[in-house]
């Protein structure tokens, strides 16, 4: 089905089907064309992807001086080496954010995923009544934007406000505090896991649907019940989603911005380093010191990378 | 992600709600009915909560919002006139946040997934010099965070002068990455070249080829695209963030973000915030719940090359 595309004389034989133009013309315009559909994405997607990275990696490796108290005598800038680089990862609190997020993520991760997963199978087994209103109610909170969410959960985890809060003390007498220290990193996970786990068990069913019939035929011939065709047939077949799943929560994970950013307003728990992105944002917006922060993008884009790569080197050497 | 045959990748049973022909595989025990659905009950309160007190705290006013229990209804009942200062607030600033979220969301989920169906369908149908490396660069492009480039992209619109103005979400919300890959891989198994070449031989030019043919049988991937970019658009937050001070320009997040974050001063802040909150969710609740089925397919056709 490929090899046609680029032979032309092939049409030039009808040639008064042909509207008059001559093979040679033809020729350049099946050469042009595919430069002029992918012409005016491939513009934008380098000037809004390949750009803005490269913009990015030069100001890590750049740094700029300021002559006089605000820099009214001029401003020099200079090859920095790994200057940026050094004082990013000096400082403690960016560092330390990022094993916040690794910590976030090697536990919200699974949870998330582990209960896509459930939800999918339990939906897709014959034992499920009402599926669609179920599949559609769990993927509701997939369209709430993440600031949206955030607000919503925030009314829940203060006090005062939360009727939650009320209602644990009425029943048990204990007052859990969402927003505390040890907690609040938990309850922005439940907030994440609210807003994706119905998102990535969609995709899960879809690939659930996926499995022919005849598998499950062949299952019931040979005697399985719901859990032996669960853990033999459907969990490696959707083995692909599942991989999928998991590699865009670990990008999403080192990303979390909104929700820590909001929730500082009510827990004092937050700082302006809670997360690597929230320390980016403070260096660049709140110290104005872009060098350092585009370090930080770059740090963290590199720790995505390296997770994604690592997960995926992972899945496919166990599945050889 | 090597480039094996997606020969599954058309195939939509497209018969929702049923469980499949599994459903005779035996008459199943109510016990097990009760208790699977039990736990999708359970479930489906946890996701409903949050939506529920809302619903429930925007009917509310001040007084009643901290004086009675969350779960139901307060003493008056100050739905409308909460609503009605959401709308008023300000000459209708939360009424200009919703049509510049529909804006963005809007013009830069379709234009997104034009350039993205076009720029597919080239890399599917034609070879040539660079093809490769396009793919190459625009699968790299998938996996950047979206975050990591927008603090260097405001830098580069700021020089351009474009930062602060409709352009600077408008422009990087045009590019869909994920979506270039799934019309690629949608072209390459549905998109016929005999088809292509027949259309050529009758005289058809290449662009017209695209538009008439290669558009209509794309449809069903590109619904897809164009879903998934308008929820981005419309759930981002950083981008806006990063780019926008002047509040007549911000989408629907960051204004009710505004107003949110006021609210520990000035108490009649939680009134406009709930029920902005309220007529926000609604309309994308109903939109997710409409269209849930359009997302089926969705990421996984990619994924069963991975």
């Amino acid at each position: 089905m490929t090899t046609q595309t680029t032979t032309t004389p092939t049409g030039a034989a009808p040639g008064t089907r042909v509207a008059g133009r001559p093979p040679k013309k033809r020729s350049t315009a099946v050469d042009r064309a595919p430069w002029i559909l992918v012409g005016p994405f491939l513009a934008l997607f380098l000037l809004t992807f390949v750009l803005p990275i490269i913009v990015a990696i030069g100001q890590s490796f750049t740094t700029v001086t300021r002559a006089g108290l605000f820099g009214e005598q001029g401003v020099t800038t200079g090859f920095a080496w790994f200057e940026n680089y050094r004082i990013a990862l000096e400082d403690g609190n960016f560092v330390a954010s990022i094993w916040r997020m690794l910590l976030f993520g090697v536990v919200q991760v699974p949870v998330m995923i582990v209960a896509a997963t459930v939800l999918a199978l339990l939906l897709e087994s014959a034992s499920a009544r009402w599926p669609g209103f179920f599949r559609a109610t769990f993927f509701m909170p997939y369209g709430i934007p993440g600031v949206i969410a955030t607000i919503l959960w925030s009314f829940l985890y203060v006090p005062g406000l939360s009727p939650i809060i009320d209602l644990t003390e009425t029943l048990f007498g204990f007052t859990p505090d969402f927003l505390g220290a040890g907690t609040v990193l938990w309850s922005i996970a439940n907030i994440v896991t609210w807003t994706y786990a119905g998102y990535n068990m969609l995709i899960i069913v879809a690939q659930l649907k996926a499995i022919p019939p005849e598998m499950y035929e062949a299952a019931r011939v040979d005697g399985a019940g719901p859990w032996r065709t669960a853990w033999s047939i459907q969990l490696p077949l959707i083995r692909p989603a599942l991989v999928l799943t998991t590699v865009f929560s670990i990008i999403g994970t080192l990303q979390l911005f909104a929700e820590p950013q909001l929730l500082m307003t009510v827990s004092p728990a937050i700082d302006s380093q809670f997360t690597p992105n929230l320390s980016a944002y403070t260096t660049a917006f709140a110290y104005n010191d872009y060098n350092v922060a585009a370090a930080q993008s770059v740090l963290i884009a590199l720790v995505a990378f390296a997770l994604s790569f690592l997960f995926l080197r992972l899945t496919n050497r166990s599945s050889r | 992600m090597t480039s094996a045959t997606v020969s599954t990748a058309p195939r939509r049973t497209d018969v929702p709600d049923v469980p499949a022909p599994r459903e005779g595989r035996s008459g199943r025990r109510p016990a097990s009915t009760i208790l699977v659905t039990g736990i999708l009950v359970v479930v489906a309160i946890y996701f409903l909560v949050p939506v529920y007190w809302v619903v429930v705290a925007a009917s509310k006013t001040t007084d009643d919002l901290f004086g009675t229990n969350g779960f139901w209804f307060g003493n008056t009942f100050a739905l409308f006139d909460n609503l009605g200062a959401v709308l008023t607030y300000g000459g209708g600033v939360f009424v200009r946040w919703f049509a510049n979220s529909v804006l963005y969301a809007g013009v830069g989920g379709l234009i997104a997934t034009y350039l993205a169906a076009a720029g597919g369908y080239a890399l599917a149908k034609y070879r040539f010099r660079g093809r490769n490396l396009i793919f190459g660069l625009v699968l790299g492009g998938v996996l950047v965070p979206g975050t990591a480039t927008a603090l260097p992209l405001f830098l580069l619109f700021s020089q351009l002068g474009l930062a602060n103005t409709y352009w600077s979400v408008l422009i990087p919300s045009l590019v869909s990455p994920f979506g270039f890959f799934l019309c690629r891989i949608y072209a390459d198994a549905t998109v016929d070249s005999s088809l292509v070449e027949a259309a050529r031989i009758d005289g058809a030019g290449e662009l017209r080829i695209f538009h008439t043919l290669g558009l209509r049988i794309m449809t069903p991937a590109l619904v897809t695209v164009f879903l998934f970019q308008i929820v981005g658009i419309w759930n981002n937050y950083f981008l806006p963030l990063v780019m926008l001070s002047d509040q007549d320009l911000y989408p629907i997040t960051l204004g009710l973000n505004n107003w949110n974050s006021q609210t520990d001063r000035l108490p009649e802040f939680y009134e406009l915030t709930t029920g902005g909150v309220l007529l926000s969710v609604i309309p994308l609740a109903v939109a997710m719940i409409v269209l849930q089925r359009f997302w089926r397919g969705g990421l996984t056709e990619g994924a069963v090359k991975a």
